[in-house]
């Protein structure tokens, strides 16, 4: 009986870990421009200098 | 005409935008380019060997044919202007957002990411697609944030700098209905997966399981209960306040009244309680809710005057030129305009020769000429020649930018109180009321011990919410829908609004009208192909858009090389000149010496040759194709239909043909005076659309129940408003409104759907049998239901009429 209970803990962790990584994706701002990340990877690009981003900087 | 069909056989596209090089094509690197402007930007490019920029997609560039004035940019060299723009900076390096409405194809997406390529002191850039905005970091000790912006306009990304941009930030978008969606997402999964124990029936030897498992349902709805719906409490509470009674308001008496009777049952050890259904249905109202407040990012419903002013002016003080913010404009400067620029506050002009095009913020056709002495108004735009003026009013104070001012502007419409959802819901929950009251009469009679089970089920199982569901899918698929079809609504409150009008008003420059080409029409004497070539040849000589329109009219494919002598131009009257000996006149009646007014078309031009009047060309504005026939779907479908026009009456007939003589037309209308037509209209009880393009209209568009602004292209300016529509889908305006009335039938239907759901819901309530089960057996089979009617039934529709 008790491994019901450690699977149902084990269960919820990993749904909770989705739900964690679900709100950071949001926070992050993954949702806020849905067009230029699909045609961005299809493009061959000479990587830029280190830089810090611009998203990055206004959420602080 | 055969002149014609050699030139069919020669169109050539230009390598950099795509275009038809009509005039001359210029070759460069074995590539054909339309414009000098194209083709330094292929230069530039290919120096740098970033020429992915055209293999990406073909002929991504944009158009350069309009040139850009060198020092455009030199208002971003002042550190006040700079300091309203960037967004960070520190001692290394800036970070700038432009806004760039040239952006349209994935190879504008590269090009603009790899600006450090093409300027080494660009540390790096970042696209926002869908607003259409570029994050730009660049170390302000090497590179000035002009010459930024200069390097985007050299590769034809004019960043578009308004006066609005100074004086706020945007809005970030509001993400909290997304993170409520989540955790209620995953609290109703977790509590459905718990909750199958006591579906399914358990062993009474693991009754420990049991406990554990609605223990666990407990904790797992405690956000739910206070975090994710606190969207209803809010909005049920706000409606409260204002003594409304909205549909928030019974839902979140059935998710207090299921959480509490749940919890009592658990604590009690009675049985599971409701959690899976409460939560279930506080997700299903949520996603709705996030449909339905889809924005378009790109399109701004809010924008005034200040979003079309530019940031700053050119100001001369002590014969020295230098930026001024709008803002700072004060009463006696003068200002220097250039070519295409706009006038900031009114003023006396002071140098040069003004011909200002009106268009855009009175509806006037045809471009005004001002004399040295006169009073320039704001918001008009200078073409041709530089000029000077002199302040007289400040920008707040001037005659446009006034309307603003206005009281109808302060005030919102209160989006959330108008939809008929609300007044069902209160039907809905006196009936519920009235269920509960007799169920609890009949229970108090036969066993007082089970009131309280039946009147919590009775609350649970019939809050509107299924009212809530319908409405708010049927609202988001139809708002999808209509944005595909570049109908982009502001919010769904507008679908709505559009369904009950009665009334449409339009306006016509820019909106019926185009102002991209004039028809010319010529009375008079026929003219021989030799004169029509003169007259082409004096005409070319002009730069007065009516000038311009005759050199069309008039252009022979044989044109040889004529001069012109004593080429003479009087402002406002007319052009002259002797072309092969023949003196012809082109001009107002006055000016070719007509005693006799032929017609009060302000906008016509005599012409004459040697003294004797031939005939007279007529302008007419270019009406949209399809103008005749919208009218008259619309005025079948029983609008009835006004015109208002800043312009002058020269088109009244032609208008009265289309519409017939009983619509009301009205000429020069000012601003304010749209503004209280549409009020005299909605004072005899019309419920009034109206349907503009320009500044002018923005009163007009304010003060209208829904107000639709067109535009040719979203990219640009438009004065607020609740819908913007792309003037090509104009020809489907009818369908448009015909699929927001249905907006109404299709919630009634799916809502009469889930009545009878309830009522299965109710009967075994009433009878004190509604278990847990069947309420996770009928709420989610309800809401699939509405799910499905909402959007099968709007996407039948709008499959049937054709649209997208």
């Amino acid at each position: 009986m008790s491994v019901i209970i450690i699977l149902l803990l084990a269960s919820i962790s990993v749904a909770a870990l989705f739900l964690v990584a679900f709100l950071w994706s949001v926070k992050t701002g993954q949702y806020d421009d849905e067009m230029s990340p699909p045609m961005r990877m299809l493009l061959d690009s000479v990587p830029a200098k280190e830089s810090t981003d611009p998203a990055k900087v206004e959420s602080l | 005409m055969p002149d014609i069909a050699v030139s069919q056989t020669s169109v050539v596209q230009c390598f950099h935008c795509g275009e038809d090089c009509d005039e001359k094509i210029i070759v460069a690197h074995e590539k054909k380019f339309c414009c000098e402007g194209c083709k330094m930007v292929f230069e530039i490019l290919n120096k740098t060997g970033m020429c992915d920029y055209y293999t990406i997609s073909d002929n991504p560039g944009t158009n350069q044919r309009i040139k850009i004035r060198e020092d455009k940019f030199a208002f971003l060299d002042d550190q006040k202007i700079q300091n309203a723009l960037l967004s960070f900076t520190n001692d290394s390096e800036t970070h700038v957002n432009f806004y760039l409405p040239q952006m349209h194809c994935s190879s504008c997406l590269w090009l603009l990411e790899n600006l450090h390529r093409l300027n080494e002191h660009v540390i790096g850039s970042k696209v926002n697609f869908e607003r259409k905005e570029a994050d730009i970091v660049f170390d302000h000790r090497k590179v000035s944030m002009r010459e930024v912006a200069e390097l985007l306009t050299s590769i034809g990304y004019e960043p578009y700098i308004s006066f609005k941009d100074l004086k706020q930030q945007r809005p970030s978008l509001n993400m909290s209905k997304i993170y409520k969606l989540g955790v209620a997402g995953f609290c109703f999964a977790n509590i459905m997966l718990f909750s199958f124990p006591e579906y399914l029936g358990i062993d009474s030897q693991e009754l420990f399981l049991q406990g554990t498992f609605r223990y666990m349902n407990v904790i797992l709805s405690l956000p739910v209960f206070f975090y994710s719906s606190s969207e209803f409490y809010i909005s049920a509470w706000k409606s409260l306040r204002h003594r409304f009674l909205n549909i928030d308001a019974p839902i979140f008496l059935a998710v207090v009244v299921a959480f509490g009777r749940s919890l009592f049952e658990v604590f009690s050890g009675t049985g599971a309680g409701y959690f899976d259904s409460m939560t279930g249905i506080v997700f299903f109202m949520l996603i709705g809710r996030v449909l339905q407040d889809k924005t378009y990012q790109q399109l701004s419903f809010e924008r005034d005057y200040t979003a079309y002013f530019p940031i700053a002016v050119t100001r001369i003080k002590n014969d020295q030129s230098e930026s001024v913010a709008l803002p700072d404009i004060v009463l006696d400067d003068t200002l220097l305009i250039h070519h295409q620029e706009l006038i900031p506050a009114d003023g006396i002009l002071t140098r040069g020769k003004a011909l200002i095009d009106y268009s855009f913020v009175t509806g006037e056709s045809v471009p005004v000429e001002k004399e040295m002495g006169e009073i320039v108004y704001a918001g008009g735009k200078q073409i041709g020649s530089n000029i000077e003026l002199l302040v007289i009013k400040e920008v707040a104070q001037s005659y446009l930018t006034k309307l603003w001012n206005r009281s109808e502007f302060q005030r919102d419409k209160n989006d959330d109180e108008r939809s008929f959802v609300h007044l069902l819901s209160r039907y809905f929950t006196w009936i519920l009321f009235a269920i509960a009251l007799s169920a609890a009469i009949y229970w108090w009679v036969i066993d007082p011990t089970k009131i309280g089970h039946v009147v919590t089920s009775v609350l649970i199982v019939a809050c509107p919410c299924s009212l809530l569901l319908s409405n708010t899918y049927t609202n988001g698929n139809i708002l999808r829908r209509l944005g595909r079809n570049q109908f982009y609504l502001r919010n769904a409150q507008t679908i709505e609004d559009i369904a009950n009008i009665n009334y449409i008003v339009f306006d016509k420059t820019g909106t019926l009208t185009t102002g991209r080409y004039q028809d010319i029409n010529y009375e008079g004497e026929i003219l021989s192909d030799s004169i029509k070539r003169k007259i082409a040849v004096l005409a070319s000589h002009s730069t007065h858009p009516m000038s311009k329109a005759i050199t069309i009219w008039a252009k022979q494919s044989d044109s040889k090389n004529l001069q012109v002598v004593d080429f003479n131009e009087i402002p406002g009257k007319g052009i002259e000149g002797t072309v092969e000996g023949e003196h012809l006149k082109l001009g107002s009646a006055f000016f070719v010496n007509k005693t006799e007014q032929g017609g009060v078309l302000d906008s016509a031009v005599f012409v004459s040759v040697n003294g004797t009047v031939l005939g007279r060309f007529s302008f007419r504005n270019h009406y949209r194709a399809q103008v005749p026939k919208i009218m008259k779907r619309l005025r079948k479908l029983g609008y009835p239909i006004s015109i208002l026009s800043g312009d002058n009456a020269g088109e009244k007939e032609y208008l009265e043909n289309l519409l017939g003589k009983d619509t009301p037309i009205l000429f020069h209308q000012r601003p304010e005076d749209k503004l209280e037509a549409i009020k005299m209209i909605q004072a005899s009880g019309k419920k009034v659309m109206m349907v503009g393009d320009g500044l002018n209209d923005a009163g007009a568009l304010k003060q209208a129940d829904v107000g639709i602004a067109i535009t040719e292209n979203t990219a640009t300016f438009t004065p607020a408003s609740d819908v913007i529509l792309e003037a090509s889908m104009l020809p489907r305006f009818h369908q448009f409104l015909h699929l927001c009335k249905a907006n109404k039938v299709l919630v009634w239907t799916a809502f009469i759907v889930s009545i009878l759901y309830n009522i299965v819901g109710e009967s075994f309530a009433v009878s004190g049998h509604l278990s847990p089960m069947v309420a996770a057996i009928l709420m989610p089979a309800s809401s699939l239901t509405i799910l499905l009617i909402s959007f099968g039934a709007s996407n039948l529709l709008s499959w049937k009429m054709g649209l997208k």
